[in-house]
């Protein structure tokens, strides 16, 4: 028993544990129910129902309002042929997929769902530099976009991933550039520490210090950057549906294909999750701190394990929305043209971003000077 | 050429890339296929080749009656099937020399109207599109489905409408039909103006069809366009204004012209004149006057059934029309018409018989699809679709 308790115990299995039910159970299957909620979201923007046909034969044509198209999806990616057109670099198309794959869920590995209670932590690694190693890993992701045109012998396809470095290329230093701004307000990169920061007050207790209100900008520039990471409209000119029909992806099929699909959804959920966890409080269900509310000197308790249940609600909550706000700008607005996506980024909001660094500092100059 | 036509020679030595676009390309709807080399992304020769959509209409119309041609005159352009019709009949009329009643004169006016704006509707919604912006799209096939439910009952068919007669119509307006295409109208404007919130105040879409895709006014008379899209380059040519054929003479209404002759200009241009064709169709249903659908003419009427059955010069009247066809006196006669995307014209060739020597149509797309590598070269490959979607291609007319 003490064996088995041991076992339990030991961080790595904890670690592994950790993996298992956030990798397999949270993301995976959110990434999935989204590739269904942004049909739903599509079709009530355009003033259609969407998806309900896939049906269970035998159960009455169950559908559950087209919940089904989920696994239909699946199977369909399985059981589909898998052609590999001639002249590809089999090596290279194969692994193609995973660079954006993994990519994807490695953002995971330093969110926190909810407070630390103890020793435990929600969290599947708290390294201490944190937001840096996203960075890292996600500018991997491109590989994947690049080997994979650059592989499937095809000129289209090649033409996309041109197209997804230099968009790579126009987005990736704002997007560093624009989060200095957050990391010189918390003085830290470590996730747990930029989180906690959030939870402290303005004006008493009223106002949750969210990098919302005090990044303002650097929240809009990190969103449109991480637009641009998941390749999602306005910038999804690498994909360019309508010109070059799906870009680097369009001599994928079956299973390879899916993996393409699927990494752009866990990566739409990860940029919500880290979007969240940046500027909109992370876990923080506002005013709610470890013993219970607390706002304008009136105080309730409330249980460890219900704030620990409110915080995953809340967090859960958060990427939703998140994800329900990329789903909405992409059935709203065109795309933008590539060279246009550098003007944007190289022109406009690579000096917003040093614009926004140099006032973040003199704001906390003068806030550590004046005692504001 | 604008300034903003990136420089074609490339500044080390690099093969230009040859890539195909079409026939089986999303974007080529209508069938046609590009052949563009490209320098990175930026075209620097292009050429288009035409002839997957060709189905002898021409020819065919050769071993038809004159009343059999109809039908397949709504398969030209098949988003604005009405105005074919209305434009084919209108020839064959003039080679009769025949009077049609005005009530099927406005009746036409109407139903063209109507099917002008699906043209533009389904034009500026897939140019959306194309560029991104897949909601502003279906709402304009939304728009559009409002008004085939009234091409529906009007014609029994959305699309194959077959509708007008030599002489008049197949049938009058049903009942009711009034007060549902104003309802209908309504409809449509609101859509309209939702889908321009979406679209025009939108920087990311300006900055997509602004400069692109330019014709100047001079060269695009050199290349005999008409339509929306000599508007767009800035000459107020409307044939319902220049010629005033049918009741156009009777209705107030603007032409709208562009400045530039860009993408932009083209949707704008496509965009105002829905709106002023919403308010021809309010104006002819004001004065939609009573009578007659169709000129009661032996040489083209049908008899009625009665009279078929009952005595027999009906009988005879109606034998002759079947198997012989209507006779026109023999000459020629050319009509043109105020199509979706310009001048539509009929020109028929009669020696006396009842099936036309030669029936050509002229199509308007033809000379905008010769264009389309000038309006192209020194954009961006991402600009062709814009480019190609404005011109609004019509494969059946097209290629007929």
């Amino acid at each position: 028993m003490e064996l088995i308790l041991d076992i339990l115990l030991n961080p790595v299995v904890i670690a592994l544990l950790k993996i298992v039910v956030i990798v397999l159970v949270f993301v995976a299957a959110t990434g999935t129910v989204m590739t269904l909620m942004e049909r739903k979201w599509m079709s009530a923007v355009q003033d259609r129902i969407g998806p309900n046909r896939a049906n269970i034969p035998f159960l009455r044509d169950f559908r559950g309002r087209g919940a089904l198209h989920m696994a239909a999806d699946g199977l369909k990616s399985i059981f589909k042929e898998d052609t590999v057109p001639e002249g590809v670099d089999l090596v290279i198309f194969t692994i193609a997929p995973f660079f954006g794959f993994i990519s994807a869920v490695v953002i995971w590995a330093v969110i926190p769902f909810a407070a630390p209670i103890g020793d435990f932590t929600f969290q599947i690694t708290d390294v201490n530099i944190g937001i840096l190693l996203v960075f890292a890993v996600t500018s991997l992701g491109i590989y994947g976009t690049v080997l994979a045109g650059w592989s499937s012998n095809n000129k289209f396809a090649l033409l996309g991933a041109a197209r997804g470095t230099s968009q790579m290329l126009s987005y990736e230093i704002f997007l560093g550039l624009s989060l200095v701004g957050v990391f010189m307000v918390n003085g830290s990169v470590q996730v747990s520490i930029l989180v906690a920061n959030q939870n402290t007050y303005w004006f008493g207790d009223v106002i949750p210090k969210w990098g919302l209100f005090t990044q303002p900008l650097a929240f809009v520039m990190f969103f449109t950057a991480m637009l641009a990471e998941a390749k999602r409209l306005p910038f999804d000119a690498p994909e360019g549906e309508s010109e070059i029909i799906a870009g680097y992806f369009m001599e994928y099929s079956g299973m390879r294909y899916a993996a393409f699909m699927l990494a752009e959804y866990i990566a739409m959920v990860g940029i919500a999750a880290l979007v969240t966890t940046l500027f909109l409080g992370g876990y923080h269900v506002p005013w709610l701190h470890a013993e219970g509310f607390q706002i304008f000197g009136w105080f309730m308790a409330v249980p460890v394990w219900l704030v620990s249940a409110l915080q995953i609600l809340a967090f859960v909550g958060k990427i939703i929305f998140f994800c329900w706000l990329i789903i909405m700008v992409r059935w709203t607005i065109p795309r933008f043209r590539f060279d246009q996506i550098m003007e944007l980024g190289w022109k406009k909001l690579l000096p917003l971003s040093l614009a926004n660094i140099v006032l973040t500092a003199l704001v906390l100059l003068a806030v550590d000077n004046w005692n504001l | 050429m604008s300034s903003k036509r990136r420089p074609t020679t490339p500044d080390f030595s690099a093969q230009p890339m040859t890539i195909e676009i079409g026939p089986a390309h999303p974007a080529t709807h209508g069938i046609v296929r590009f052949t563009a080399q490209l320098d990175g992304e930026v075209v620097a020769a292009m050429e288009t080749e035409i002839g997957y959509l060709h189905r002898g209409f021409e020819k065919e119309a050769e071993n038809s009656t004159y009343i059999q041609i109809i039908p397949y005159t709504d398969r030209l352009n098949y988003v604005s099937p009405l105005i074919n019709n209305v434009g084919y009949s209108m020839a064959v009329e003039k080679l009769f020399d025949i009077e049609v009643p005005r009530r099927a004169e406005f009746a036409r006016v109407i139903m063209s109207e109507v099917s002008r704006i699906t043209d533009h509707l389904t034009c500026n919604g897939a140019t959306a599109m194309e560029v991104g912006a897949m909601t502003v799209f279906l709402y304009f096939i939304k728009a559009r489905e409002y008004l085939w439910e009234v091409v529906e009952e009007v014609t029994g068919a959305r699309l194959t409408t077959n509708w007008t007669r030599i002489g008049g119509n197949a049938n009058d307006l049903p009942d009711g039909f009034l007060e549902m295409l104003r309802e209908r109208l309504l409809k449509v404007s609101d859509v309209l103006d939702e889908g321009e919130k979406l679209v025009l105040k939108n920087k990311i879409f300006i900055d997509r069809m602004k400069d692109v895709g330019i014709l100047s006014k001079e060269r695009a008379l050199e290349y005999a366009f008409t339509g929306p899209l000599l508007r767009a380059a800035g000459v107020p040519y409307d044939l319902r204004r220049e010629d005033s054929y049918s009741v156009y003479d009777e209705m107030d209404f603007e032409i709208p012209v562009g400045t530039v002759g860009d993408c932009y200009d083209r949707f704008l241009v496509r965009q105002e004149e829905m709106k002023q064709s919403i308010s021809i169709i309010r104006q002819a249903m004001d004065k939609l006057p009573p009578g007659d659908f169709m000129n009661r003419d032996r040489r083209v009427f049908y008899p009625d059934k009665a009279k078929v059955y009952g005595n027999i010069e009906g009988l005879i009247d109606h034998f002759k029309i079947v198997m012989e066809g209507p006779k026109p006196p023999p000459g020629e006669s050319y009509t043109a018409v105020e199509g979706g995307n310009g001048e539509v014209g009929f020109y028929l060739v009669s020696d006396g018989s009842g099936k036309p020597v030669k029936c050509r149509v002229r199509p308007p797309c033809l000379n905008y699809v010769q264009a389309v590598p000038e309006m192209t070269i020194g954009h961006y490959v991402a600009d062709i679709v814009p480019i190609f979607g404005s011109i609004n291609m019509i494969g059946g007319e097209l290629e007929r």
